[in-house]
């Protein structure tokens, strides 16, 4: 049976190339990083070329790159890093700004700050997805000790505005975090033109494997380390490294700052089509956070009157593959935060499907989707009572 | 690269083709076995499991015990997941807790606080796995639902009906659960264990290896921990800002005298003794509950046994609505031995039923199934007629 995978916001396959490269780390070069000898050396001559690789596709330092489990460990060494709670009572409470939009794993980070008696912001979203700067401007105050605003949502592929959350923070003097795990390979990055002092990235989502990610960290940052243990990676994040997975997202970085361009004229034209054709060939369909600039591998489409539950099943046993929104909400009961955030009702929000294109995506995967989703969505309203009776009016 | 060369190492389902048909798994033996049967079968089969309660959702029974055996919890599923990879067929967890709660919970609690005895399968039956699973299993391409319940259907080409048949296994039948069902939704439905008996079940299950033909049936309401169900209306009631604990009324005899007090009319079903708090004298047991007075009134056993009631919300399964009164043998529980009576219908909705002989403890809030009076159980003629609520 063909299968059409239009899901790599969820996870993307490893790229043979980088496979290739971790391969030797496995057995052959098994040496310990932090070990004197020649075998440890080896290893630290890799890990130490990977976090070149990755300083350079986001134009940092390679010493301000700490290789992570991935993007929630990092997400949460930020967060909690700059703003969990002080032994030092005397200080005042600090303050988060974040959005409604966020990944769990910056949301549940949040969360539990507030729990620990951190203040947290969450700033509101247009229909498009994008926070206003103004009230991010208006939500700063003295105790604030972190912004943390995520590059590329990952549902919509709805890009904020991070220049200019940048400037705003620097004016402010407050430290400026974003979760970069869907923009990270797939649009140009630099922390100093972003005045970032914290990223996340996380390896699967740019064709490294999943448990590898990093943390970028501006030099000077205040952070509080989150694991103790031995002085690996300065101490910061200690562990011996995964020195197989931190060459996989090495190499995965280099391949992504060679293909980015690339990549993104040839995967928005698909996706653009992708789009285009299923407006045309699904009545009353829309795609959601239109008019945002967003990543171009991601489209996002509301087909009133299904069960986007329903529609991702029907698709599966056709042979294709996609989401109806963050792989961890399926299965959950609420409806996705993000479109709700945006002003979805929450029927809409269930009715949203997303397909999101990776490199190797084809011409032929764009007419399979546009061949199957529309007989799909049509068979789903057929038996749905509340689209027959919406019809019927 | 081509997407389909790239993914080809996946492995293969089945197509969505001509006969397509979903179980609905629970993760639990019988339902396995009829993902199995339908296989062997050579039919295309997936399958679908129902999340339906959050069993961490309320933590105050969270103490009573580790959430295995029950619905949803994250054991059943990897079990039906498990069953699924060992078969080799197509397999989704759906999200139904919102149906479960506004059809099946809610109604359930509301019913025990206004001193009814609710059946929740029933409910869940002819609310959530025949309609909104029927219609995802539609939707998906399915054309047909089969669970593993113990029940037949059949089409009876003479009336032009579908018919609900009792399980030939009689001490499995779970017929009584499935009376509300609708001919749209019985003509949807398989019953593949029907014709089995439990034994056959098993043996089948170990045969094809299903990793889990040793597991244990389960018996409780599948929500409610520990079948505590007064722990649950608590808990539940707590969450919805409701505090149960000025519930108190008066016991009452028959002549309404007062004799005690009790603390909630969810605490009591007709016919219970226990938890009445009388020790000395004649047992005494739960003959009616009055919600408007918030009164239990109780009495000696000769006092449940009534020969009269009414039903509402009657469902006419095997046939239709007839003109007049008809015979029946008419089962009001679970584990009551259907009794011959008359069942005479007032409207389209309501009927009185006069048993020949006085029944012991019928209960507000059960069903009242009525059987074929002309076979009996198990036998190829002990259809389901129709089935109501007792009023």
């Amino acid at each position: 049976m063909n299968r059409v995978y239009l899901d790599y916001n969820a996870t993307t396959p490893v790229e043979p190339e980088v496979l290739d490269a971790m391969l030797p780390y496995f057995s052959g070069e098994f040496g310990n990083a932090s070990s004197i000898h020649t075998f440890g050396q080896k290893a630290r001559a890799a890990v130490e070329t990977a976090r070149e690789q990755v300083a350079a596709l986001i134009g940092a330092r390679p010493q301000e790159i700490f290789f992570t489990s991935g993007g929630t460990e990092s997400d949460n060494h930020a967060i909690f890093g700059i703003a969990g709670p002080s032994a030092n009572a005397s200080k005042p409470r600090p303050h988060v700004i974040t959005s409604f939009v966020e990944h769990e794993a910056v949301l549940n980070a949040c969360q539990a700050l507030e729990k620990q008696g951190v203040d947290v912001t969450y700033l509101h979203v247009d229909q498009d997805g994008l926070i206003d700067l103004e009230d991010l401007r208006g939500a700063i105050r003295k105790e604030t000790a972190l912004i943390t605003i995520m590059h590329a949502n990952n549902e919509m592929g709805a890009i904020q505005p991070v220049e200019e959350i940048g400037r705003i923070a620097k004016d402010a003097d407050v430290y400026f975090h974003t979760d970069a795990v869907q923009s990270a390979g797939k649009l140009p990055i630099d922390v100093n033109q972003f005045q970032l002092d914290l990223l996340s990235l996380s390896g699967h989502k740019l064709y490294a494997p999943k448990g590898i990610g990093a943390l970028y960290v501006r030099g000077g940052t205040r952070l509080k380390q989150l694991l103790y243990g031995g002085h690996h990676q300065r101490g910061m994040r200690p562990g011996t490294e995964n020195v197989a997975g931190i060459v996989g997202l090495g190499k995965a970085a280099e391949i992504a700052r060679q293909t980015l361009a690339n990549d993104a004229k040839r995967l928005s034209a698909l996706r653009d089509q992708l789009e285009h054709g299923l407006l045309h060939r699904v009545p009353h369909s829309r795609v959601n956070a239109a008019r945002a600039p967003r990543t171009p591998n991601t489209a996002n489409l509301v087909f009133p009157g299904v069960e986007g539950e329903a529609l991702l099943i029907a698709l599966d046993l056709k042979g294709l593959a996609c989401s109806t929104g963050a792989a961890c909400s399926s299965g959950a009961v609420e409806p996705s935060h993000v479109l709700t955030a945006i002003g979805l009702p929450a029927e809409e929000a269930r009715a949203s499907l997303r397909f999101s294109l990776g490199r190797q995506t084809t011409q032929a995967d764009i007419d399979f989707a546009l061949q199957v989703v529309p007989a799909a969505v049509a068979q789903l309203r057929q038996l749905s009572p509340t689209y027959q009776k919406a019809v019927a009016q | 690269m081509n997407a389909a060369t790239q993914f080809d190492t996946l492995p293969e389902r089945a197509e969505t083709q001509p006969g397509l048909v979903a179980v609905a798994m629970s993760g639990g033996v019988d339902s396995s076995t009829v993902a199995a049967l339908l296989q062997q079968q050579g039919r295309p089969v997936v399958g679908l499991t129902m999340q339906l309660w959050n069993q961490r959702r309320l933590p105050e029974l969270q103490g009573d015990g580790p959430a295995q055996h029950r619905c949803c919890s994250i054991d059943d599923v990897y079990d039906a997941k498990a069953v699924a990879r060992h078969l080799n067929f197509p397999h989704y967890v759906v999200n139904f807790e919102e149906q479960f709660e506004s059809r099946v919970v809610r109604p359930f609690v509301d019913q025990y606080l206004v001193g009814r005895t609710p059946i929740a399968c029933t409910n869940c039956n002819t609310d959530v796995k025949f309609e909104p699973l029927l219609r995802m299993a539609r939707q998906i391409g399915a054309e047909r639902l089969a669970t593993g319940h113990y029940a037949r259907v059949r089409r009876n080409d003479a009336t032009q009906r579908w018919e609900l048949l009792r399980a030939r296994d009689d001490s499995k039948d779970q017929s009584y659960f499935l009376w509300g069902l609708t001919q749209e939704q019985l003509s949807r439905s398989e019953f593949p264990l029907g014709e089995l008996t439990k034994d056959e079940v098993r043996a089948l299950a170990r045969r094809v290896n299903l990793p889990v033909a040793e597991k244990p049936d389960s018996m409780e309401l599948c929500f409610v921990p520990n079948g505590n169900y007064v722990r649950f209306i608590h808990a539940y009631s707590r969450e919805r800002g409701v505090s149960l604990n000025d519930a108190e009324g008066e016991i009452v005899n028959e002549g309404g005298e007062v004799i005690g007090r009790h603390n909630g009319v969810h605490n009591f079903t007709i016919g219970q003794r226990k938890g009445l708090g009388f020790a000395a004298g004649k047992p005494l047991y739960v003959l009616s509950i009055d919600p408007q007075n918030n009164r239990v009134v109780v009495g000696e056993d000769e006092a449940l046994r009534k020969q009269i009631f009414e039903v509402e919300s009657m469902n006419w399964v095997s046939i239709a609505q007839p003109s007049g009164p008809f015979r029946a043998t008419v089962k009001i529980r679970h584990k009551h031995e259907p009794a011959p009576a008359t069942v005479e219908p007032l409207d389209d909705t309501h009927a009185r039923i006069t048993f020949d002989a006085p029944q012991r403890a019928i209960t507000p809030g059960q069903a009242a199934v009525f059987y074929d009076p002309n076979d009996r159980a198990g036998g190829d003629n002990s259809r389901v007629l129709a089935g109501a609520w007792i009023q």
